[in-house]
């Protein structure tokens, strides 16, 4: 809710581990404020607040005593626009995320920074220049930093907001298959907008639509056999 | 008759031209002053001329050391109390200046900043100099951090609010605390910004004279001691341009160009050093 008015109502969701969900719908329907819930992000817009509950594990955390920050070591997220930190190295900022949370030693930052840069395909890109500034990168090799960057501290989810909106075809179909590798080891939310996407890297999709949650189902039922009738017009194009 | 896109190109082509016109005449008075000072001042600087104290009235020669090392104390103790109470509010205000207290804060420093400082030279005569029995640099200092502080909290606060909500987003996103975005990300990153407007402001408060003479007065001797009055470059001019002699004259237009020059250096300097180190994509 913003200031009073709700932005997204009624929905309950489950994310099954190590699989991918999609979260699909026109814009403006709530789907990345919805995502933002997942990891108390909403909470930097001022007069912002939620009603419900959001289990990790079984574990609300809502709940007073948990604390921000450690949860957003579990659950980690990409955004839209790649935002690679301009005045640290490539190391640096994948290394970011270890640093806030305790890691020091520098023999522990380079095996858990090497493997975070394999884990989203950049390793054999930039293990030659790991001092060199970040945005000295292209969009999708930034955006791919990004993952790694939020793949290092090896949280239990990954939250991506439209990842691949701001980059072109060739490094969209990059991070499309990382997604598809990502899912092994994380358990992945999608937001996106662009549907054949949606169809193409998830295992479960969810439709919003005006800030309701439509339906959810394994993808492959929601976009060939919708139950709602709003499902059935969005997924076939009558409404964008 | 010329047709409509004669016209139009007719139109655009006078509009270059008087806009050219308008950017040279706004800098042609920079190079006139330099040209001057160099055609009126190079006589009087020579090697002795920043080697030697001011000779006594009626005697030839003589130097500007003793003003130029008292510039350097004044405007570097008056940036050490400036520039961190400039920096530290600015950072105030961009990061969490959205209340009351913010609000009053902005509004008070664009207030001081359109204050004559001459005015300021007054205020920090009464409450410090006359306290204190004596004039001083540390005055003259004080005087010169409070007319550099406004300066430099509006420029950090504008260089700050530059950097992208989006960079914000992705430390917290991390798991950085509110704290550690602010200085280690946001800062950091408006840091080029920030140097760049602190070393405008301490070239501003260098030729500043009006509000030293009450509060640092100026000294014909050598001193270091900042609970002495000092003598700076800007005074030194002032000194010698009212005075009767005209051997005096000739000094203050080699004093002016030194100052001129020196801040001049520092300036190109400071650009030189905070250049942009990396090209983004």
């Amino acid at each position: 809710m913003f200031g009073g008015k709700p932005a997204v109502r009624d929905a309950s969701l489950e994310f099954p581990t190590n699989t991918v969900t999609a979260i699909i719908g026109p814009s403006g329907c709530g789907k990345s404020t919805f995502l933002r819930c997942l990891n108390r992000m909403h909470e930097m817009v001022p007069g912002a607040s939620v009603e419900g509950k959001v289990l990790l594990d079984g574990e609300d955390i809502y709940e007073p005593d948990v604390n921000p920050i450690e949860l957003r070591r579990r659950v980690g997220m990409v955004f839209q626009r790649p935002t690679p930190f301009p005045t640290m190295s490539i190391f640096d900022n994948v290394a970011a995320g270890l640093r806030t949370h305790g890691h020091r030693k520098p023999k522990d930052l380079g095996e858990r920074v090497g493997s975070a840069l394999r884990g989203a395909g950049l390793w054999e890109e930039v293990n030659d220049r790991l001092d060199a500034s970040a945005v000295a990168l292209s969009g999708g090799q930034q955006q791919r930093l990004c993952i790694a960057r939020a793949i290092a501290p090896q949280p239990d989810v990954i939250l991506l907001d439209e990842p691949t909106s701001a980059l072109d075809p060739i490094s969209t179909q990059a991070i499309e298959d990382l997604i598809q590798d990502l899912k092994a080891h994380f358990t992945v939310v999608v937001v996106t907008h662009n549907m054949q996407q949606a169809a193409r890297i998830s295992d479960f999709t969810a439709f919003f639509y005006l800030g309701e949650l439509v339906e959810t189902g394994p993808t492959e039922d929601l976009f060939t056999n919708p139950k709602q009738s709003r499902t059935e017009a969005y997924v076939t194009g009558r409404f964008g | 008759m010329m047709n409509r896109r004669d016209r139009r190109r007719l139109f655009s082509r006078l509009m270059t031209t008087a806009t050219l016109a308008a950017a040279l005449l706004a800098v042609l008075p920079l190079f006139l002053i330099f040209a001057y000072l160099v055609f009126k001042g190079a006589s009087s600087v020579n090697v002795d001329f920043f080697i030697q104290n001011p000779a006594p009235p009626g005697v030839s020669g003589g130097g500007v050391a003793n003003a130029i090392v008292g510039t350097g104390i004044v405007v570097g103790v008056g940036s050490l109390i400036g520039l961190p109470l400039g920096v530290g509010a600015g950072i105030y205000l961009a990061e969490y200046g959205s209340g009351k207290l913010a609000y009053t804060v902005r509004f008070v420093a664009d207030v001081l900043n359109g204050t004559p400082s001459i005015i300021v030279g007054v205020f920090v005569f009464t409450w410090f100099v006359r306290p204190m029995g004596h004039f001083s640099a540390l005055a003259g200092a004080v005087a010169l951090a409070i007319l550099m502080i406004p300066m430099v909290t509006r420029t950090t606060e504008e260089m700050i609010r530059l950097v992208p909500n989006s960079l914000r987003e992705a430390a917290l996103a991390l798991g950085y605390t509110r704290w550690r975005t602010s200085l280690a990300i946001v800062v950091r990153t408006a840091t080029p910004g920030i140097m760049t407007g602190a070393l405008v402001a301490v070239a501003r408060i260098t030729g500043e004279t009006a509000p030293l003479l009450f509060t640092a007065l100026g000294n014909v001797n050598f001193r270091t001691d900042v609970m002495e009055p000092m003598q700076t470059l800007s005074l030194q001019v002032y000194a010698y341009a009212v005075g009767p002699f005209p051997e005096w004259h000739r000094l203050a237009w080699g004093a002016a160009l030194v100052l001129v020059a020196l801040v001049l250096t520092f300036g190109i300097a400071a650009r030189y050093a905070t250049r942009a180190k990396y090209e983004a994509n």
